[in-house]
């Protein structure tokens, strides 16, 4: 296959966002703006018992007094949270049974997507539970979950059907006043997915939840929570592709997952969401909560791979609270064009004998700027903590830039952390070793970087892998490989 | 009275003492202007996250310390000084600088007092294109040092020149006022093709409290060679603030090596900007702290032009309650292109309650550069200590032989054999152990 890094530079800059369509299905839309009553109203119009009602008036109180962070190392036009409509939902509110009685337009939208509601889905053995503009519309292998005692919903129901999780691990892990974001999203999610495996469930399957931005001027804000009771496993997968628009739009989700005594939480993501067009008009912003807490001999693992937005913000990080627990993260973050990506992740050793693992890879080519930044803290009871981290980049063009920002603390004399980052294009003596060996200069570039990401792509479970890589599209893996 | 609002008027009585009406008080009345703007840096600032300068802020410095009285001894600082061989030498004592102790020179190069270079005529061309060109202007402790700066080390070495020995920069405290802070300022300058060797030393001769702020200016002209040793072995009340500012042109080599084994708080702000083609810039550390010592080690380099390469190589022992700090930056600007960065910071904690916090940061806008950074924080290695041991090795000095090991590839490019026999008699003080050789 002929295919060197010209052509490779040359597909990334002209590719156009495949996905960029609209969707016509009427929403229920709010006014725009935001203040307490907007507050108050997306509870009601929620169906949401007082306690949450005050929840959310709280937070709300919290991100009246705070400011828009600025440390990250990305450029972009403040978003005015008084021009947004916060709650939008598709018109056609009640839940169906079958996928006959679902919008077929809606359909569409998802076979354009390459996602298989149906049948495929069922042979591939995931449970779609999707998010289209912020309300549930379509949860599927509902009924094999309940059999195990298995809880997947959206987080709405959640909240009228099974309140006592919901009111007590709620903000758990990320507090209402944790970040602007945190804040914002506490007082106004719209809705989300909840998940809860009860002690010693194995999930069956991968459960898995498609975000999709869909009506114009519509802020997404998502919250997810996810409860492993003691020593349960679950893989839950997130991936996000949204249409084309001109005007920004900005995600500000919240994810908290909590792996109770010797559960284990797989957390995937792939991200596509629109990353504005060649000129950086538009795009999505993304800024993102993500934060798991690890109990005695739990696990937590995020991987993720972030091709879309025009700005991401996303900190996937663990709270190693338990003794012997483990957190992990795999990372692969493209950018492109004008894109910005500031991502990393944190890892709060906080037990004894905890170990954690963080692989990045950061791709830049146009004139993107991909940012990885990253805390690794050992507190001074964390006896024998343990912490590997590499941080590698790779730079195609002269115009992106890459930047390494890890933070590094430690207290306790047993720690043990390595970190490690490089940055390089594709080394001239790597190919000349490939030459060496027969293998000519097109392959070999292939061949390196593919190897670049793998480590990564391999973390994505089976099912996932491949919708990753058709959502991918401007994978470096699959067009080379 | 706070610290700053001291030094704001003590500008005006600082006034009364210089020539205003030279150029240079124009850069000292704008440096005030930044200062008094920015203040002292707070935890709340990014450079400052880990070091705090709050405890120092209470304290009630003198600015300008008494003109007599402070004389000293040769035999009983001798040991300060690395006497093994011939140097040139420049000393200062609270502040003021002692003939005595001295030994400058201006024998086809100039070795001499910042004082002269900055009032006398002969030099004001030099000072009109040096003097304040790298440092940076923004920043407000080095803007500090600018606005009072009056006295330090000068050396000027001209083109194909190189001093017959080594350099000693030594700065005394001896105690004369309960607590004292010193600002020196120190201008380097090696023409085309010079090469020179500096040591720099701040030492306090009593357990009254003293910060020095000092600001080093060095210029590397094209194929020039400095080398840089700072030795950082004070009392336990005295605090350093170190700001270098190093501008390299093509070719240039220049090497600072920085050993950190004593004092209260020091904060060493090491900065490379690399201005031409090949040039290489390294910058070694040894750090061993123990009690409630803290150093803080911040780099830059600026990668501006292509082609060059840079080094770094820092290695910490914390022990006891001490703390550690290192922030390391590279920027690789867009057409820096064939820059090789290299950069590593290796840790051990031997104690409880010791911390270590580090941030090697790279900041690449170049496709075609090498650049990689390795921080690692661990113990001894277990295993090691056991065949040592095993052997007939005493526990204590097997740790020391083996933190020896670990520090020693940074003391391996010292150029100065007595200095680095110097060196490792520290480090075998520091960890408490007569190993009977020298390595």
């Amino acid at each position: 296959m002929a295919y060197t890094e010209e052509e490779l530079k040359k597909e990334l800059e002209t590719k156009e966002y495949e996905y960029g369509f609209y969707t016509d299905i009427e929403s229920d839309t709010m006014p725009v703006g935001l203040n307490e009553d907007v507050v108050i109203a997306i509870s009601k119009k929620k169906g949401e018992p007082e306690w949450m009602t005050l929840w959310r008036l709280e937070a709300f109180k919290y991100w009246k007094e705070m400011e828009e962070p600025e440390w990250a190392n990305v450029k972009y036009e403040k978003p005015d949270f008084q021009a947004i409509s916060y709650y939008s939902a598709p018109n056609k509110k009640p839940k169906y049974d079958s996928l006959d009685e679902v919008d077929p337009e809606l359909l569409d939208t998802f076979k354009k997507l390459g996602i298989s509601i149906d049948e495929q889905k069922k042979l591939a053995g995931v449970a779609v539970d999707i998010v289209m503009d912020s309300v549930s519309v379509a949860t599927t292998f509902k009924k094999t979950l309940a059999e195990k005692g298995i809880i997947f919903c959206s987080i709405s129901e959640a909240i009228k059907e099974h309140p006592e999780l919901v009111k007590k691990y709620i903000g758990s892990v990320v507090p209402k006043k944790d970040n602007f974001y945190a804040a914002l999203n506490s007082a106004v999610f719209s809705d989300g997915s909840f998940c809860y495996i009860p002690k010693g469930v194995r999930c069956p399957m991968e459960l898995s939840t498609y975000f999709r931005i869909n009506q114009a001027g519509t802020g997404q804000f998502e919250r997810t929570l996810v409860i492993a009771d003691e020593g349960s496993y679950v893989s839950y997968l997130e991936g996000c592709t949204a249409p084309s628009r001109d005007e920004n739009q900005l995600h500000a989700a919240v994810v908290e997952l909590i792996a109770l005594d010797g559960a284990e939480i797989k957390y995937s993501t792939v991200q596509n969401w629109f990353p504005g067009d060649k000129e950086g008009r538009g795009g999505v912003y993304n800024f993102v909560t993500k934060r798991g807490l690890c109990e005695k001999n739990a696990k937590i693992s995020w991987t993720q791979v972030e091709t879309g937005s025009a700005v991401t913000w996303k900190y996937p990080s663990c709270v190693l609270k338990g003794d012997n627990s483990i957190g992990e993260f795999y990372s692969i973050a493209v950018t492109n064009n004008h894109q910005q990506a500031d991502t990393g992740t944190k890892m709060i050793h906080l037990g004894k004998n905890t170990r954690s693992t963080i692989i990045s890879k950061g791709i830049s080519a146009g004139k993107s700027q991909n940012s990885y930044r990253g805390l690794v803290q050992v507190n001074s009871r964390a006896e024998n903590a343990r912490n590997f981290s590499q941080c590698d980049s790779l730079l195609m063009g002269n115009e992106c830039g890459a930047h390494t920002f890890p933070y590094i603390e430690a207290k306790n004399k047993t720690a043990q952390i390595e970190h490690e980052a490089t940055t390089s294009k594709i080394g001239e003596d790597q190919i000349f070793y490939c030459n060496q060996r027969g293998i000519d200069t097109e392959k070999a570039i292939a061949l390196i970087v593919n190897g670049f990401s793998k480590e990564v792509l391999n973390k994505l479970p089976m099912e996932f892998a491949v919708e990753a890589q058709k959502l991918l599209e401007i994978s470096l893996e699959g067009s080379v490989g | 009275m706070d610290l700053k609002d001291k030094l704001i008027s003590s500008f005006m009585a600082f006034e009364n003492n210089v020539d205003i009406e030279h150029p240079v008080h124009d850069v000292r009345t704008e440096a005030m202007k930044n200062f008094e703007l920015k203040g002292f840096p707070s935890k709340k600032e990014e450079a400052w996250k880990y070091t705090s300068l709050k405890s120092l802020q209470k304290t009630d410095f003198s600015i300008f310390p008494k003109e007599e009285g402070n004389t000293l001894e040769y035999k009983d600082v001798k040991r300060y000084f690395l006497h093994e061989i011939d140097t040139y030498k420049i000393v200062f004592i609270d502040g003021i600088y002692s003939s005595y102790l001295s030994e400058t020179t201006h024998d086809g190069v100039d070795i001499c007092l910042m004082s002269s270079a900055l009032t006398k005529p002969m030099y004001k061309p030099v000072i009109d294109v040096y003097f304040n060109k790298v440092a940076s202007k923004d920043e407000s402790l080095t803007s500090l040092n600018t606005a009072f700066s009056r006295e330090g080390a000068y050396i000027y070495i001209p083109k194909n020149k190189m001093p017959k020995k080594p350099i000693e920069i030594i700065h005394f405290a001896t105690g004369n006022e309960a607590s004292l802070l010193l600002q020196p300022r120190n201008l380097i300058i090696a023409e085309e093709n010079a090469e020179l060797q500096v040591i720099e030393r701040h030492q306090s001769l009593t357990s009254n409290e003293v910060l020095t702020n000092s600001v080093t200016e060095i210029f590397a002209a094209d194929s020039a060679i400095v080398d840089y040793y700072k030795i950082q072995n004070d009392a336990e009340n005295a605090s350093l603030i170190d700001n270098t500012y190093i501008d390299q042109k093509n070719k240039s080599v220049v090497k600072v090596h920085t050993f950190s084994f004593g004092g209260k708080l020091t904060r060493n702000n090491l900065n490379f900007y690399q201005n031409g083609q090949y040039i290489d810039s390294t910058m070694k550390g040894v750090t061993i702290l123990g009690d409630k010592q803290h150093v803080d080690h911040h780099t830059l380099v600026h990668h501006i032009e292509p082609n060059c390469e840079s080094h770094q190589d820092y290695k910490g022992i914390y022990g006891e309650n001490s703390t550690g700090v290192f922030n390391g930056k590279i920027i690789v600007d867009k057409i820096a292109q064939k820059t090789n960065a290299f950069q590593q910071n290796n840790n051990i904690l031997i104690s409880d309650k010791a911390t270590i916090n580090t941030k090697p940061q790279l900041e690449i806008f170049a496709d075609d550069v090498k650049c990689s950074h390795g921080c690692t924080i661990g113990q001894l290695d277990e295993d090691a200590l056991f065949y040592l041991r095993s052997r007939g090795i005493p526990k204590k000095e097997a740790r020391a032989l083996l933190m020896y090991a670990f520090a020693n590839n940074v003391l391996e490019s010292v150029r100065i054999p007595e200095l680095k026999a110097r060196i490792n008699k520290l480090i075998a003080k520091k960890l408490g152990v007569n190993l009977g050789f020298d390595l």
